[in-house]
């Protein structure tokens, strides 16, 4: 099979030391036994997520995006771009779909863009990490890579919000999308049959300026797959990666739980069982250790 | 701000709808809202909601100009897209709650003490100087936006959440000694201005 290679947008949490930096190690794990090569957007800049806005307001927040997509044009032309952060997917998924939409708007952010002489086109594919492994790979392939099956361990997959709304993921419904579910089973682990917080909402960036309701929040997320029995949690998201594993202690003294669950990234769960190592898939990155991760990935 | 909003106020006298048409992000949309109220059960915070979305566009199209750029509840909204796939018009929903705050804030209305509000005038502040989000330094203004003794109080309850996140090389210290950013943050904010003076003499227009 031939290298795959796409223009890759990694954004602000998965720098070096940064809140999701165990995520881009597993990815590139990841990406190593899959042959993909991302080639990341040189000097890209942050989306600004869901919360920029209310400063940014609307052109200068969707410029944002646009420097990125020229500079990717530059470096990376006819590559589609790959996030594999929610928020950098969404908002950039979205600026590209109202700049071909509003000519006017693209006319105003090329106009803004040209003080760094850039131009944008915005004519390229923006997607997800996830739609990378669906699409081009399929469950099969992915599924034929594994070495040390995840028997046994029962994994909720937590999709919540921007990962699966606006705009889906493989055409799945919003309600019940079962792309997580497919992954976990195609490394060998054990899906829920039901999780009902499967795509409840856990406060994103609110987490931060509104602590106590969303903790009520994240505090079903994590009871609802005790309750059915889950090992682990696996998310593709990293604010939803954060929010549900650090603030259990803080859950387990406001509600007198016992949380100790850890929440991996699907990334994780497919190095580890692409037979990579403790380091390599992340793992020294769970502030709660993925316990039956470690113990497979050491054998 | 003030005088923008004195100025907003004279010129759309009795017509908010207008208003909200020409001023805020996707508020052309606010006229298709047909009153079904399936946004309304649809936000996570919903119980901290004073008025849900199908409440707004309501007040929007009743002139309730006041009541509804000063609520609290738009911040309110966590960017979930829930309404925006129920909404059986379609409705854009979660960028008008976006343009609803953010308009409201130029104006000066929105409340002051909303702690949303707080955060996304950091957040945006932070990433514009170097083009990236410097978590630690972001984190840091969180904690310390009520104040001093507030900040201390909150530093103290996170401590053991930034031990973890320190530990496990989640968060660097030396972040706080400039960090990540982009070689040409200058070019960036060349950009953001431009931007912003294109969005503001748009508005100028529509106002005169
Ligand atoms: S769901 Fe759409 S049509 Fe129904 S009340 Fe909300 S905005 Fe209006
Ligand atoms: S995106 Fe905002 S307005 Fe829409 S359902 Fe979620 S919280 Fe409510």
């Amino acid at each position: 099979m031939a290298k795959k290679e796409y223009s890759f947008y990694p954004g602000c949490s998965s720098q070096k030391g940064a809140s999701a930096s165990n995520y881009q190690t597993s990815v590139d794990a990841m990406c190593d036994t899959l042959d993909i090569q991302l080639n990341e957007i040189p000097d890209w800049n942050c989306c600004s997520a869901s919360i920029g806005y209310a400063e940014g307001g609307e052109l200068p927040r969707i410029a944002l995006t646009a420097r990125n997509l020229a500079l990717s044009e530059q470096a990376n032309p006819g590559q589609d771009v790959v996030a594999t952060c929610a928020a950098c997917w969404l908002s950039t998924r979205e600026s590209k779909d109202r700049l071909l939409e509003d000519s006017q708007l693209m006319k105003e952010t090329n106009e803004a863009l040209a003080q760094a002489g850039l131009k944008v086109q915005a004519n390229q594919k923006i997607r997800h990490m996830v739609e990378v492994l669906i699409e081009d790979f399929g469950y099969d392939e992915l599924g034929a890579k594994v070495t040390k099956p995840l028997e046994g361990i029962k994994i909720a997959g937590y999709v919540g919000c921007q990962t699966n709304r606006p705009f889906g993921i493989d055409g799945e419904s919003f309600e019940n999308p079962m792309y997580l579910d497919k992954l976990v089973e195609t490394m060998g682990g054990e899906p829920l049959e039901a999780y009902d917080k499967k795509v409840q909402c856990c406060g994103g960036a609110l987490a931060f300026s509104e602590p106590e309701k969303s903790q009520a929040m994240i505090k079903d997320i994590i009871e609802s797959a005790y309750d059915h029995g889950a090992e682990m949690i696996v998310t593709p998201c990293p604010v939803c990666q954060m929010n549900t594993e650090v603030y259990q202690e803080h859950i387990n003294k406001k509600y007198n739980t016992k949380f100790n669950m850890p929440v991996v990234y699907y990334s994780t769960l497919m190095s580890v069982a692409y037979g990579k190592g403790y380091k390599e898939s992340g793992l020294d990155g769970q502030i709660i250790r993925a316990k039956k991760l470690e113990e497979i990935s050491k054998r | 701000m003030a005088d923008l909003n004195v100025a907003a106020i004279e010129k759309y006298r009795n017509n908010f709808l207008k208003e909200v048409e020409a001023n805020v992000e996707e508020g052309e949309w606010v006229k298709m809202c047909m009153q079904c109220g399936v946004c309304s059960g649809s936000c996570p915070l919903g119980s901290a909601w004073d008025h849900p979305p199908q409440e707004l566009f309501m007040m929007i199209r009743a002139g309730k100009r006041e009541e509804v750029l000063t609520s609290d509840s738009m911040w309110m909204c966590t960017s979930c897209y829930n309404c925006v796939v129920r909404c059986p018009r379609g409705l854009p929903i979660t960028h008008i709650m976006h343009g609803l705050a953010s308009y409201a804030l130029r104006l000066g209305l929105a409340p002051k003490n909303q702690p949303t509000r707080k955060f996304a005038v950091l957040f945006w502040e932070n990433l514009v100087k170097t083009g990236r989000v410097n978590e630690l330094k972001l984190g840091l203004n969180l904690y310390f936006m009520n104040g001093f003794i507030e900040g201390i109080k909150t530093a103290l309850g996170m401590q053991k959440i930034g031990l973890g996140m320190w530990k496990t090389k989640r968060m660097s210290p030396m972040e706080f000694f400039g960090g990540h950013g982009c070689k040409d943050a200058k070019g960036l904010q060349a950009i953001l201005k431009k931007a912003r003076e294109i969005e503001d003499a748009k508005r100028q227009k529509f106002n005169s």
